[in-house]
């Protein structure tokens, strides 16, 4: 049953471990450790002064009203993506798995969209929903739907949540789809033989020993959601209309680089870095119970 | 064959880096901008012009993305000790690059110890002033310079009855209304929201925005544009966007397309939006001057600037510093500056300049031309419209959006919008009054 590698010396041990250890020493750690004493300054842009303020940033920050909006929408905006994102994935993924003739190349059509850059494809769907200009948004509008989320927050929010998921489906479909193969066709048939129909298999069956591939979807989906939408975000409504759209790193990113306040933009990473390692520890310590390796 | 080629272009670029060394002696002055397209052309081609007009200095232009990555980019580069020796900075980036000392050096020091001939008299006072200190010193060289007018499309203004394009307020309200009727979208629309409905028409007014003549006398400024006029100027924009007469396009100028497609007849944006019209407008159209309020003593004054200027960085070498004085001469000079004005559409600098663009007949063909340098030498600039300085200008005009966002959206009243906008604008300054001042 021990199954463990045994090392003899502690050497080559720690050479082993060194790659990893260095990687997310240089890229983790450090710019972290840089974060959280960035968000006790006050900074002007050309770090000419600089001023050591304890928590003031945090102090600052927990007192606008914004900031407060910016959570709400991080968490709405993030649930919003990562059921969408998985719904479709799953979707996709159980009808590609099928027996039917050209299957391979509608898996390779299914896959493309993740080759897209986000910012791409916020590009592709604002010139479709641009009110005034895009298609789908005179059609909308022709049909009597007041179409604009240049101002209506709402509108705002389904066009970027529209494009994470489109964005995300191809991730989330790849995935899907090797769990599918990867269960045992005799325990289906098995099933089928004892009388269960299609959809009573997929949700006793399949899709409980699917449960690992969705488990780490859902902490992948999560992280997307939470960090990887920046780009979409930007290109597509700024954060606007009324800060409607405006999540926890867009902030980050806005009041960081648009506006220089290296401070106030640092506390806020360092709050974002706790929420993201909070949600994860409540998974693994909760969810994964659900998961049947 | 493919090997020789590659030998021959080897052998070619060695003598080419060979006999390019003895002029090692030219001192190389990087210059970061943010111009695209054809304008980018003709930075490129300022370069060329200065390098081959002398042999001791080389002008590098690069390309550093928009307005706001190029000023990014110069203060990361600063912060890594290696700033470029010219960058160009837009107007509402001045705050920031002036709150820097020592990572700038003033063009009038420059100029002055240089011993370049350098008069401010000689530009346009709307344009100096925007870039002067109080004790009217200059800080920063004019380059690219904008206003903001009103695009107007004729056939649109006779398909819905109205004779003539509106001056004022309440006639560009009255014609967005019939204008509506015809184009059920949108009848008048804007671009650059804040610039336009909160700058410019506190300058075109002559109301503050902010005290100290607004930022430009210190940083102890503090906000006060939630002022009765600018309340009723919104309150009537809001009342408008109930039904699309006025249809908000956003607040960059992303939504300029829907004048050139001919679904809003009245557009308010910059100036330099007219190498666009013309090349994609199908219909007669026009610019006219900002409306005002008839009702206001005095009205209008005179318009501000946008657009963009050359800041000179610190710490550089002696040799540097006369190679920029000498090329910032050779920009100032009066055809270079007919000749930008005519090619870029933006701004001349200079009063010679402009007389002589004048004195040629050129306004006579492009009257929309002349149109904002009408509107910046209406009347000579007051406290309120020399132009504004506010630290973190780039993130407080994001904030002032976001609360005219919610005006129009209804979520706010007009007034709660705009005392939000002044509240959240003044701990933004406060908070760069502190580390400006240290």
């Amino acid at each position: 049953m021990e199954n463990r590698a045994i090392f003899s010396g502690r050497l080559l041990a720690c050479l082993l471990v060194f790659p990893q250890l260095a990687i997310s020493l240089i890229f983790f750690y450090w710019p972290a450790a840089q974060a959280l004493w960035q968000s006790f300054l006050v900074q002007d842009a050309f770090g000419l002064s600089t001023e050591f303020v304890w928590f003031e940033n945090y102090v600052n920050l927990l007192k606008t009203p914004e900031y407060y909006q910016a959570i709400g929408t991080t968490f709405f905006f993030s649930l919003l993506v990562v059921f969408f994102s998985l719904a479709f994935g799953l979707l996709l993924a159980v009808m590609a798995n099928r027996n039917i003739a050209g299957v391979q190349i509608y898996r390779t059509f299914l896959i493309i969209p993740y080759a897209v850059a986000p910012a791409v494809a916020s590009v592709l769907f604002i010139f479709m929903f641009q009110p005034g200009l895009g298609m789908i948004a005179r059609a909308l509008q022709r049909n009597g739907v007041d179409w604009n989320p240049v101002l209506n927050g709402n509108h705002a929010m389904i066009l970027i949540v529209v494009v994470a998921v489109w964005n995300q489906i191809s991730y989330n479909f790849l995935f899907f789809l090797a769990g599918l193969q990867s269960i045992p066709r005799s325990v289906i048939e098995a099933a089928a033989i004892d009388g269960a129909r299609p959809m009573r298999r997929f949700w006793t069956i399949v899709f409980p020993l699917l449960s690992p591939t969705t488990f780490f979807l859902i902490i992948v989906n999560i992280t997307y959601a939470f960090f990887n939408t920046l780009g979409i975000i930007d290109t597509a409504t700024e954060g606007g209309p009324n800060g409607s759209t405006a999540t926890l790193v867009y902030k980050v990113f806005l009041d960081g680089k648009a506006g220089s306040d290296l401070g106030g933009s640092a506390a806020q990473s360092v709050i974002l870095m706790i929420i993201v390692i909070v949600l994860t520890a409540i998974q693994f310590r909760y969810v994964e119970k659900k998961v049947h390796y | 064959m493919a090997l020789r080629h590659f030998g021959a272009a080897a052998a070619v670029a060695l003598t080419v880096g060979m006999t390019a060394s003895p002029a090692l002696a030219v001192t190389e002055i990087q210059w970061w901008h943010a111009m695209t397209g054809p304008n980018n052309d003709v930075v490129v081609k300022l370069a060329n012009d200065f390098n081959a007009s002398q042999s001791d200095y080389k002008i590098v232009p690069t390309f550093k993305g928009s307005y706001a990555d190029t000023l990014n980019a110069g203060i990361a580069a600063f912060r890594a000790g290696n700033a470029p020796g010219i960058m160009q900075v837009f107007e509402v980036g001045t705050a920031t690059m002036m709150a820097a000392k020592g990572a700038i050096k003033p063009v009038s020091d420059l100029m002055k110890e240089q011993g370049e001939k350098f008069d401010p008299q000689s530009y346009l006072p709307a344009i100096t002033g925007y870039y002067s200190t109080a004790k009217g010193e200059m800080l920063s060289f004019p380059f690219n310079s904008s206003s903001m007018v009103m695009w107007v499309n004729l056939d649109a203004l006779k398909k819905a009855g109205i004779d003539a394009p509106p001056k004022t307020w309440p006639e560009v309200f009255a014609d967005a209304k019939k204008l509506h009727a015809t184009s059920p979208t949108c009848g008048f629309s804007s671009s650059w929201i804040t610039w336009g409905l909160i700058e410019q028409f506190s300058a075109w007014h002559n109301i503050p925005i902010g005290t100290k003549a607004n930022g430009l006398d210190g940083f102890d400024t503090v906000l006060e544009f939630n002022n009765p006029l600018e309340t009723k100027l919104l309150e009537n924009l809001v009342e408008l966007q109930k039904d699309k007469s006025y249809d908000y396009s956003g607040r960059t100028n992303t939504g300029e397309g829907r004048f050139t497609s001919g679904e809003c007849g009245l557009y308010m944006t910059s100036s330099a939006f007219y190498p666009n019209v013309k090349a994609n407008a199908k219909f007669n159209y026009t610019a006219v001057p900002m409306p005002y309020f008839p009702d206001v003593k005095d009205a209008p004054q005179n318009s501000i600037i946008g657009g963009a200027s050359l800041w000179v960085m610190g710490g550089k070498s002696k040799e540097e510093y006369k190679g920029i004085a000498k090329f910032f001469t050779f920009l100032s000079d009066t055809d270079r500056q007919v000749y930008l004005h005519e090619v870029s559409g933006y701004l001349p600098i200079t009063k010679a300049a402009y007389d002589k663009t004048k004195a040629s007949g050129f306004y006579e063909k492009n009257p929309i031309l002349e149109v904002p340098l009408k509107e910046l030498t209406n009347k000579p600039p007051t406290e309120n419209s020399r132009g504004l300085r506010f630290g973190g200008m780039v993130q407080m005009r994001d904030v002032w959006s976001e609360e005219i966002e919610a005006a129009l959206a209804g979520k706010k009243s007009a007034k709660e919008a705009l005392d939000a906008a002044v509240s959240r604008g003044n701990q933004m300054l406060r908070q760069f009054e502190r580390t400006a001042t240290k």
